[in-house]
C-alpha cells in the first residue's frame, strides 16, 4: 500500500480513537486504560511476522522475545480488564433486584 | 524523493490473500467497537471481549500471509507457537493472580512489555531489511525510541507502585541537565542513523532510549504516577502504529493509532481530574524542592481516639460521609466498611461514600475496589456532587486516604499538589482519620487537617480499627 493511503488510514484512525472515548465516565478510566493497553498487544502480529522470516539466530531470538512480551501484553491485558469489569456487572443486577 | 517512494511502495507491496485482509478489517472494526464499548458501564465488559476477539482473529490469520511475506512457509513455526504459549500463560496467570489493589502496576507492566515488543520488532526489521528509505527509517527510529522509553518507563512506574523503590519523586543532582543531555544525544543519534544506517548506531539509539525512559520517569512521584502510566500507554500505541508502518501492516497502524489517540485523550482527562496540566506532571518534579519540612511533624500534638469514641461519634451523627482511600484497600477492609455503613444506615443515619476521582492509585480505581466488596453503586458520590454537603455533615470518616483530603492542594501555593481538586473534609463538623501512622500520604506532604482540634485520629490497621468500631457500634 502506498504512503498516502497509509497516512490516510493513520489520520482517520486518530479521529476515530478520540471520538470513541470522548464521553467516557470517570468510573471507567481504569478499565478503559487497561482495555486500550490490551488492544496494543496486537503488536504480537508484528512480532510473528518478523520472526517468521528471521534469517539468522539473532533475529530469531529477538523475535521470540518480542513474541513472548507481546503475548503477555495481549492476553494479560484482556484478562485483567475482564476481571475488573466482571465486578461491575453482578453488582448492578443485584441492585435492580433490590429495587424491585 | 520519487525513487524513495517507489522503492517504499515496492517494499511494502505484500500480497496477502483477500480473506486474510478482510479478517484484519474485521479485527480493526472490533477494536473500535471495543473502545466504544469500554466507554460506558453497560457495554464495557462486552467491549473488552470484542477487543479480545479482534486480537485473536488478527493473531490467527497472520500465519496465512504466505509466500510473499515470509518468502515461503512461516519459518520457525514450532518456536513461534511455543513463544506465544509461554507469553500467554505468563500474562494469564499474572492477570488472574493480581490483587485489585495492585491493578495500576499490573497495567503498567503489561504496557511496558508491549512497548518493548514494538521496539524489538523494529530492531529486527532494521537488521534484516536494511532499508534506506527515509520514511521507513524515521518510523523505525520512532518505534525504537518511543517503545524503549515506554518499556523502561513503565517498569520504573511498576517498581514505584509496587514499592520496590521510593514512590516519591527522585531528584538526582543535575538531573535536568543529564536528561536534556541524553535527549539531545538520542536525537543526534537518530539523525545520524537516517544519514548512515549502521547497526552500531541502532544499538546506541536503543541504549540511549532505554536510559531516557528511566530518566523521564524518575522525577515523577506520588499521585502523578498513574497519569504517566496512561501517557506511556498512549506512547506504546503510537510505537505499535509506527511498527505497523515499518512492516507495511495496516492492522497494526489502525490498532496502534486508536490506542495512541484515545490514550492521549484519556491522559488529558485524568490530568484535568487532578487539576494538573500534563507538563506539570512530567516536569514538575524537576523544580520541586526535595520534600518540604517534615522534620517538625513528629512533635505536633494530635488528638487520638479509641474505637469506642469513634463508634459513639458515628452513632449519634445524623449525616456521615465516608472517604475511602488506598489504605482501605491495602488493609482489605472494603467488606468491613460496608458492614459499618449498613449498621449506620439501619440506625437511620444518612451515609454516603465520597469518591475522589483519583482515590486509590488510578482514576476510577476506588470504584472497582468497592464494587468488588458489593457496595451499592448509588451510595458512591463523585467529588463535585458531595463537596457542597460537607458543611452539613456531622462526621467525615477518612479511611486510609490523605492527599485527596489535604487542604494544602487548595490553599498552599507552594505545595506540590497545589491545584488538585480535593474533598473538603475540613468543612465537616468533625473529622475522623483512620490511619496506620503519622506517615504522610503517597505524595509525601503534611496534612494540616490532622492537627485540627475537631479532628480525631484512630491509629492502626484499617481493618482492625473498623472491626473494633463495628463491634462497639453493635453494643450501643
Amino acid at each position: 500500500m502506498d504512503a498516502i493511503s497509509l497516512l490516510t488510514i493513520f489520520i482517520l484512525s486518530i479521529f476515530v480513537g478520540i471520538e470513541v472515548v470522548s464521553k467516557v465516565s470517570a468510573i471507567l478510566h481504569t478499565p478503559l486504560m487497561s482495555g486500550a493497553n490490551a488492544i496494543h498487544g496486537v503488536v504480537l502480529v508484528g512480532a510473528i511476522l518478523v520472526t517468521g522470516k528471521a534469517t539468522d539466530n539473532v533475529q530469531l531470538y529477538l523475535g521470540l522475545v518480542a513474541i513472548v512480551l507481546a503475548a503477555i501484553n495481549m492476553v494479560g491485558g484482556f484478562v485483567v480488564t475482564d476481571r475488573m469489569l466482571e465486578m461491575f456487572k453482578p453488582k448492578k443486577a443485584e441492585k435492580e433486584e433490590v429495587s424491585k | 524523493m520519487t525513487s524513495t517512494l517507489i522503492r517504499f511502495a515496492e517494499q511494502t507491496a505484500v500480497v496477502t490473500p483477500t480473506w486474510v485482509r478482510l479478517a484484519e478489517l474485521l479485527a480493526s472494526v472490533l477494536f473500535i467497537l471495543a473502545l466504544k464499548g469500554l466507554s460506558s458501564p453497560k457495554t464495557a465488559r462486552r467491549g473488552n471481549l470484542l477487543g479480545a476477539a479482534g486480537a485473536a482473529i488478527a493473531t490467527a490469520v497472520v500465519f496465512f500471509y504466505g509466500q510473499q511475506y515470509y518468502g515461503g512457509p512461516v519459518k520457525h513455526l514450532p518456536q513461534i507457537l511455543i513463544a506465544i504459549a509461554i507469553g500467554s500463560i505468563i500474562g494469564w496467570v499474572a492477570a488472574r493472580r493480581v490483587q485489585m489493589t495492585q491493578m495500576p502496576q499490573m497495567v503498567a507492566l503489561f504496557n511496558g512489555v508491549g512497548g518493548g515488543a514494538a521496539a524489538v520488532i523494529s530492531v529486527i526489521e532494521f537488521l534484516s531489511v536494511h532499508s534506506e528509505s527515509v520514511p521507513i527509517l524515521t518510523a523505525t527510529i520512532f518505534t525504537v525510541v518511543v517503545g524503549s522509553v515506554s518499556f523502561t518507563g513503565s517498569l520504573l512506574t511498576y517498581a514505584k507502585l509496587q514499592e520496590l523503590m521510593t514512590s516519591r519523586p527522585v531528584v538526582i543532582p543535575l538531573g535536568r541537565f543529564i536528561t536534556i543531555g541524553v535527549a539531545v544525544a538520542t536525537i543526534a543519534t537518530a539523525v545520524l542513523l537516517i544519514l548512515n544506517p549502521t547497526n552500531a548506531l541502532l544499538w546506541a539509539l536503543l541504549g540511549l532510549s532505554l536510559v531516557l525512559g528511566i530518566l523521564l520517569v524518575l522525577p515523577v512521584g506520588g499521585a502523578d504516577v498513574p497519569i504517566v502510566i496512561s501517557l506511556l500507554n498512549a506512547f506504546t500505541g503510537l510505537s505499535v502504529a509506527a511498527s505497523g508502518y515499518v512492516l507495511g501492516n495496516v492492522l497494526l497502524i489502525v490498532a496502534g493509532t486508536l490506542v495512541g489517540a484515545s490514550g492521549t485523550l484519556l491522559t488529558r482527562m485524568m490530568a484535568k481530574a487532578m487539576g494538573r496540566p500534563l507538563t506539570n506532571t512530567l516536569f514538575g518534579a524537576f523544580t520541586a524542592k526535595a520534600s518540604t519540612s517534615t522534620a517538625s511533624a513528629e512533635d505536633r500534638p494530635v488528638k487520638s481516639a479509641s474505637p469506642e469514641d469513634v463508634a459513639i461519634m458515628l452513632a449519634y451523627a445524623r449525616k456521615v460521609i465516608i472517604v475511602p482511600g488506598y489504605g482501605l484497600a491495602v488493609a482489605q477492609a472494603q467488606n468491613t466498611i460496608r458492614e459499618l455503613v449498613e449498621l449506620l444506615v439501619a440506625k437511620g443515619i444518612e451515609v454516603d461514600y465520597a469518591i475522589h476521582p483519583v482515590a486509590g492509585r488510578m482514576p476510577g480505581h476506588m470504584n472497582v475496589l468497592l464494587a468488588e466488596a458489593n457496595v451499592p453503586y448509588d451510595q458512591l458520590k463523585e467529588m463535585d456532587e458531595i463537596n457542597p454537603e460537607f458543611p452539613t455533615t456531622d462526621v467525615a470518616l477518612v479511611v486510609g486516604a490523605n492527599d485527596v483530603v489535604n487542604p494544602a492542594a487548595r490553599d498552599d501555593k507552594t505545595a506540590p499538589i497545589y491545584g488538585m481538586p480535593i474533598l473538603n473534609v475540613d468543612q465537616a463538623q468533625q473529622v475522623v482519620f483512620l490511619k496506620r501512622s503519622m506517615r504522610p500520604g503517597f505524595a509525601g506532604i503534611e496534612n494540616e487537617v490532622l492537627f485540627d482540634p475537631k479532628t480525631s485520629l484512630l491509629f492502626g490497621d484499617a481493618k482492625d480499627s473498623l472491626t473494633k468500631v463495628v463491634n462497639s457500634l453493635k453494643t450501643l
